[in-house]
């Protein structure tokens, strides 16, 4: 997981030399550049070339003899409106828009609740918040994998259950209706524990008079909620929720152990598909494959940018 | 204003970075195969280290041709990426062994020689598996030995239900004895109907076991055979789950001996005798009787094009070492595989009699990019998962859901 990647570019140390002379500023500028240079060449080397590399892709017919060959002719947004034309584009987009909002939405409200349940700091509660950080822990693969198990539909332990209760059984992986809901279920639970730390150490930092204040005010446990904790966490909740999008905005890996984005298409979101078009077949369509990957990166960079709008206003 | 531009641009960056996984790009390795006296085989058998058969065969082929051989073993998956991108950068392997559907594709790309060039004979080989490789009347490799599928069933089950597997020559019978096999209260059939590859390598016997050509998905023929897998899953005779079996999850399936039959493949053979029941193998019934054309797997070794067409001669030499009667029956046996010529087949009856039921399966099987498909097959086959997981899983009738795949598929190798 690449939450904890967050670096930020340093600004470059502020230039008010003043009365040095011209020579001794050449030589602190040349410093400063070589203090920049390993930043810059490694994000030009791990940042903008594949950035670039991907655009160039798709913005190209390519097949695998020019692949190969790299003479692939330059044809526009042609990749573009291939992806668009394609039945599989309104439900990949529809899914994608659902597997995240609905997911954030969980994921957030469940993470805060469990947070301000533990930071009560009753007995065992640092064991009991140990235990959730367990689906964080655990390779995707192996808890992907114990879903798919635990979902099947003969053999499953979660239609065992719905037996014992007398209702039927539900097709969770191989039915159009529900294969979508079931990947969201399991990203929820991986989600929790993110949002569960990260909140967690938000409310650390509010001050505890502030607390104190609102009882000897006669604050109810609701309205100290509602009125302390929740705009006081503000900013942690929006960083949150931006890493929260990015990251289920390309989550691939859950969906396509569990449902290969099937059956037929009715779990694929733009990170299936896109892997599909690029990897998934005998032969690789790596064009309008590049093109579902940029669409992904336009809408987390769009949300990237009501992040700091909202970061602005809030300064 | 700086600060803004500066701060989108660190916007930019991570949120391109969480969304393309920060990978990077190929690697531009050092230019392997170009020492003298060195020539690079590549292999999609990573399970082999260098104490097993197949390696040692590796390294006595290139003795005896008079050069060292350096071996890479690369997931099967990994490897059709890496012979592209060893092209795109000039370094590719002398040998390539690579999944035969994968030739196709490698040999449009212009990456691949043909036997012919090479001059190696390829008489021996049975046609049916040589057509895998061949486009347009040249063959650009080899293969080096073959797997297909066929019914494995679990005797006890069969017996309980008064079913005799002998007697299943068609679509009918079979289906008749998965009634049966309900009825004492077990389970049909399990199989890989899974939106992917494997589950059009699955569907395919049954597809061509009616008659149906890859060209026409939604002929009365196609139809018929989803209809098949349909009325199986809709009647309780196959579990829902083969829509997202896998054929290692469909063979755990089986193996939980609740289960008459599955289809799968040759390379399991190892595992039934693990299973602690009793098993046998029919092959695949087709529609009207008689055994169906199943789809041949297996490898292809073949020649990557290289600048100094002087390492032929060398290359030529390995395959022909490779490809010989006598090391094709021990890279068959490690393999599993059933071998590409007559000759060598007989010998593994000979040693094995339990292998005659695949030494006929493979005899009527065929290349899924034969028929001069080649790399048409993929775009053709997409449609026609797309197509069986949308009958199965009850969005579309089997006759709606193939004439939707026939538009894509036609649309898509126009």
């Amino acid at each position: 997981m690449a939450h904890d990647v967050m670096t930020r570019v340093p600004a470059s140390a502020p230039a008010d030399v003043g009365a040095r002379s011209p020579r001794r500023r050449k030589g602190r500028h040349w410093t400063a550049w070589a203090f920049l240079a390993p930043v810059v060449v490694y994000l030009v080397a791990f940042y903008a070339y594949p950035l670039y590399r991907n655009l160039d892709l798709s913005l190209r017919h390519y097949t695998v003899r020019s692949f190969v060959q790299g003479d692939a002719p330059f044809s526009g947004l042609d990749n573009y409106r291939t992806v668009f034309a394609d039945p599989t584009f309104g439900p990949a987009l529809l899914h994608t828009l659902v597997f995240t909002f609905v997911s954030i939405a969980f994921q957030f409200a469940i993470g805060l609740a469990l947070a301000v349940f533990f930071a009560q700091n009753f007995r065992l509660s640092a064991t009991l918040r140990a235990l959730f950080l367990v689906p964080w822990l655990l390779p995707l693969i192996v808890s992907a994998s114990t879903w798919t198990w635990m979902l099947n539909s003969d053999s499953g332990i979660v239609n065992t259950a719905l037996e014992l209760i007398h209702v039927d059984p539900v097709n969770w992986l191989t039915s159009p209706d529900w294969a979508l809901t079931s990947v969201i279920i399991a990203n929820i639970w991986i989600g929790i524990p993110f949002n569960l730390v990260v909140l967690y150490s938000g409310l650390q930092a509010i001050p505890a008079d502030v607390y104190e204040a609102a009882a000897i005010d006669g604050a109810t446990g609701w309205q100290r909620f509602w009125r302390i904790t929740f705009p006081l966490l503000r900013p942690v909740s929006a960083i949150t929720l931006l890493l929260g999008l990015v990251y289920t905005l390309k989550v691939f890996d859950i969906i396509w152990i569990m449902t290969k984005g099937g059956p037929a298409d009715a779990s694929t979101t733009f990170a299936t598909w896109s892997y599909r078009l690029s990897f998934g077949n005998l032969l690789p369509e790596f064009g309008p494959g590049a093109a579902v990957g940029n669409l992904l990166i336009i809408m987390a960079l769009f949300f990237g940018l009501l992040y700091i709008r909202f970061q602005r206003r809030q300064a | 204003m700086t600060t803004l531009r500066l701060r989108v641009a660190a916007a930019f960056a991570i949120t391109a970075c969480l969304v393309a996984g920060c990978s990077s790009s190929s690697d531009s390795g050092d230019t392997g195969g170009e020492a003298g006296g060195t020539y690079t085989i590549w292999d999609p058998y990573p399970q082999f280290d260098g104490s097993s058969d197949w390696v040692k065969l590796l390294t006595r082929c290139g003795t005896d041709a008079g050069v060292t051989v350096e071996r890479t073993g690369y997931d099967t998956t990994d490897l059709t990426s890496k012979a592209l991108l060893a092209a795109q950068q000039g370094n590719s392997p002398d040998v390539l062994i690579v999944d035969n559907p994968v030739v196709s594709t490698l040999a449009d790309a212009g990456v691949l020689t043909t036997t012919d060039e090479l001059k190696v004979d390829t008489s021996a080989i049975e046609p049916n598996l040589l057509a895998a490789g061949q486009i347009g009347g040249e063959a650009y490799g080899i293969p080096i030995g073959a797997n297909t599928l066929a019914l494995y069933y679990n005797k006890a089950v069969l017996d309980k239900a008064g079913v005799d597997p002998a007697a299943i020559k068609d679509w009918a019978a079979l289906t008749a004895a998965l009634e049966k096999v309900k009825a004492s209260g077990k389970k049909g059939i399990t199989f890989s109907a899974i939106g992917t590859e494997e589950g059009s390598f699955q569907f395919l016997p049954w597809f061509w076991g009616s008659g149906a050509n890859l060209t026409q998905l939604d002929s009365a023929q196609g139809i018929a055979a989803l209809e098949l897998w349909n009325g199986w899953v809709k009647s309780g005779y196959a579990p829902n789950s083969v829509l997202n079996n896998t054929q290692t999850t469909s063979w755990q399936e089986f193996a939980t001996g609740d289960f008459a039959f599955s289809e799968n493949g040759t390379w399991q053979l190892a595992n039934a005798k693990k299973t602690g029941f009793e098993y046998g193998i029919i092959p695949i019934p087709s529609q009207a009787g008689g055994t169906a054309p199943a789809p041949t797997g297996g490898e292809f070794v073949t020649a990557p094009v290289q600048a100094e067409t002087g390492r032929y001669a060398v290359t030529e030499k390995l395959i022909g070492c490779l490809t010989s009667a006598d090391n094709a029956y021990t890279t068959d046996t490690t393999l599993s595989y059933i071998a590409a010529t007559e000759a060598v087949q007989q010998k593994q009856v000979a040693a094995n009699e339990e292998l005659k039921v695949w030494v006929d399966a493979v005899k009527a099987a065929k290349g899924r990019t034969s028929d001069d498909l080649g790399t048409k097959y993929p775009k053709i086959s997409q449609p026609m998962w797309t197509a069986f997981q949308t009958a199965l899983s009850g969005s579309a009738s089997p006759a709606d859901a193939l004439k939707t795949a026939q538009t894509t598929a036609a649309a898509a190798t126009k």
